[in-house]
């Protein structure tokens, strides 16, 4: 009976319900909507480095804080004993996906033919481990990106790939067919006399550029670093694209190249090391289990080595989903606190024009909690009808949004990304919001109902 | 008069008092009565404007209560029990009849009738039929599905008249009931009233002007500026 007389004082006033109904259901499709633009981009920043950086990554102990300056000096030996050791652990193994050595590196790159160099950071991976681990897309978020070429090749390990930015001040954008990329002003230095053939280095390294003449439409650039015993070294790479990188820094900076190149280029005729050991998992929540069992296992074998979390080794992704959070954290508030006076003001001007009812109910025996109930139970209900009208709308809008197929260019990214909303794991949000709005609509009634209850009744029977 | 405290009074004012505080202003409403209401009767509080009537029935309501003195109500001491107490007495013991009816406006006649009856937490086929029996004895069997605002004056203080009596209360209080009725329906709703009363053994006090209605008194109580000035009875038949 209660919820009947409830819902029927609701559809008493259909124009005043309905407007808060609408208040609270605009405030969960703008909660629905931005939540899930919040989990794309948290899981597209996660999607980007679980791609480029796997979840964890096994350095030797000291590397990630100073290897740096010295990546020859903090690699991993063993690097297959260690792989092997990891790849077989029956507590890990089911957790994997890949684990691949990489070489992190940095040296000097040039275009010699147009006698321009920069310095580089260059990364070598596993050609197809490199494919494999950009193909993970636990979350659904490049479904709609297409798969590029690695750039990389098992059967040539001269081939490499740049960011778009290096590629562009190396003089590569009509090589390498680059959109958007502005023709190169003539340069206003010193030209060199030389200007058109490599530097005239020692090469420690096997020369890698045996098949040239076969790669003849392919530009090259030469990389120059230091080995591991201080000699400088120089291999070739040949670029076979330029790929954004999603920050300018990056782009104009990145060189992705075979792991056997930047063992070679990095360790010359010595040992060839790796310098990390990434490992990419089927799925992010397990990461902290297979970190534990990993420093478990090396702590137990008795190996120098440290684990690090994808996280850790790009600030900016804890950087930018602690930014979202606080920003939807915001909004949510924001919208909390209108339908708290939606609702508020609404059971209000209710309890005002229903004074001689309670009086009435009041005087035949209904108690101050009865009264109090009732009121809480209509704005439950109000809460209820515009949360639900409110998250199945949002969800609807999320849903066309993403058939449009937008697109933006993210802060600090370097080409535009596609512009989606969470939708296919936005279970929790929904919930969450639906119950937030409805426990938010329940605690807007209870100060009116409040005031209802404490009426006397004299006064309410008295009221016109 | 019914002598002071007697069991056979449904109401025992003793010295009772109800002073109001309107914002510093003493107003004294009831001063000092002392005089008991008799079981089962037709009882009348009638008096000009300002002289109490109302306050006086609220007192005996249970819906306020008095500044000073002891007040009794189906032998219960008023003071000796909290707001919910009363409530719940309330609940168990005394209906009320409104000039303006105050039925709920989202129920229909037959929910009206049946919302005492959820109070008391009385199950749903005792309900039903108790509903249903008290609609047909006030001739509104076939407008149970009505809501108030498809009623005529009349029928809405019948239906008011059934949710008083749907609850079998001791006490059932009326104030100014046909105030808002014509003098046909008036008469017609006395009639229902007294035939209630009869049916019921239950004990009507009201407030009134209506001549029409104080001649169908059993027991009429006249006050002026808050005393008891006059009372007469008549014998039971």
């Amino acid at each position: 009976m209660f919820l009947k007389i409830a819902f029927r004082n609701i559809l008493r006033n259909g124009r005043r319900s309905l407007m808060t109904l609408l208040a609270i259901a605009v405030g969960g499709i703008a909660i629905v909507l931005f939540g899930e633009f919040v989990g794309f981009v948290q899981a597209s920043l996660e999607t980007n480095a679980v791609q480029n950086v796997g979840h964890l990554t096994v350095f030797r102990r000291g590397f990630f804080d100073y290897g740096a300056g010295d990546p020859a000096g903090f690699g991993i030996a063993n690097y297959e004993e260690v792989t092997g050791l990891v790849e077989n652990d029956p507590e890990i193994r089911p957790f994997l996906d890949v684990i691949t050595p990489t070489v992190s590196l940095s040296g000097v790159i040039g275009n010699f033919e147009i006698d321009t160099s920069k310095t580089f950071l260059g990364t070598g991976y596993v050609p197809e481990d490199r494919e494999k681990m950009q193909r993970w897309d636990e979350h659904g978020v490049a479904q709609r990106r297409v798969l590029q070429d690695s750039g990389l090749r098992a059967d040539d390990e001269s081939r490499g790939v740049v960011g778009v930015g290096l590629a562009r001040v190396l003089g590569l954008c009509a090589p390498l067919h680059i959109a958007d990329c502005p023709a190169r002003p003539a340069p206003t230095t010193w030209v060199a006399p030389n200007a058109g053939s490599a530097p005239d280095v020692p090469r420690e390294g096997v020369d890698n550029d045996a098949a040239a003449g076969a790669k003849a439409d392919v530009p090259r650039l030469d990389m120059l670093a230091a080995t591991a015993n201080g000699a400088p070294n120089v291999m070739s790479l040949y670029v076979t694209r330029a790929e954004p990188q999603g920050a300018r820094e990056l782009d104009d900076n990145v060189v992705v190249m075979s792991f056997t190149l930047a063992q070679k280029l990095l360790y010359g005729r010595g040992e060839h090391q790796a310098t990390g050991l990434v490992l990419q998992l089927h799925r992010t929540e397990d990461l902290a289990r297979v970190r534990g069992r990993l420093e478990a296992l090396f702590r137990a074998h008795g190996l120098d080595l440290e684990v690090r979390d994808f996280a850790e080794r790009q600030p900016f992704y804890r950087q930018a989903v602690g930014m979202f959070s606080a920003i939807f954290l915001f909004i949510a508030l924001i919208m909390g606190v209108i339908v708290l006076f939606t609702v508020v003001n609404t059971m209000g001007t209710s309890v005002v024009e229903r004074t001689s009812e309670i009086g009435t109910a009041r005087a035949m025996g209904l108690r101050r909690t009865g009264v109090r109930r009732l009121f809480v139970l209509e704005g439950s209900i109000l809460g209820a009808f515009g949360a639900t009208a409110g998250v199945a709308t949002g969800q609807i809008v999320a849903m066309a949004f993403n058939r449009a197929g937008a697109t933006w260019t993210p802060p600090g990214s370097a080409a535009p990304v596609p512009l989606e909303v969470l939708t296919a794991h936005a279970g929790g949000l929904l919930a969450g919001v639906w119950v937030g709005l409805v426990v938010m609509a329940t605690i807007a009634a209870v100060v009116p109902a409040n005031r209802a209850a404490r009426l006397q009744v004299v006064d309410a029977l008295r009221h016109v | 008069m019914t002598p002071q405290g007697s069991e056979d009074a449904v109401v025992s004012f003793h010295e009772v008092g109800k002073v109001y505080d309107d914002e510093g202003l003493r107003v004294t409403a009831v001063k000092n009565v002392s005089f008991d209401i008799p079981r089962k009767r037709f009882a009348m509080i009638v008096g000009p404007s300002g002289s109490g009537k109302t306050t006086l029935l609220n007192l005996v309501g249970c819906i306020d209560i008095p500044t000073s003195g002891r007040l009794e109500v189906c032998g219960q001491d008023m003071g000796a029990l909290d707001d919910r107490a009363l409530t719940d007495f309330r609940s168990k013991n005394v209906a009320f009849v409104f000039q303006s009816f105050n039925l709920f406006p989202v129920l229909t006649a037959y929910e009206n009738v049946e919302y005492p009856l959820l109070l008391l937490g009385i199950g749903g086929a005792e309900r039903r039929t108790r509903t249903l029996s008290m609609l047909d004895s006030v001739g509104l069997a076939d407008k149970g599905g009505h809501r108030p605002n498809q009623l005529s004056g009349g029928q809405k203080q019948r239906v008011a008249i059934a949710r008083a009596l749907v609850k079998n209360p001791a006490l059932v209080l009326a104030d100014e009931p046909t105030a808002n009725l014509d003098t046909h329906t008036g008469a017609e709703i006395i009639a229902l009233m007294r035939k209630a009363q009869r049916e019921h053994a239950a004990s009507f006090v009201f407030s009134t002007h209506d001549p029409q209605l104080i001649s169908h008194a059993d027991e009429t109580f006249v006050l002026r500026d808050g005393e008891l000035f006059d009372h007469r009875a008549r014998e039971a038949s």
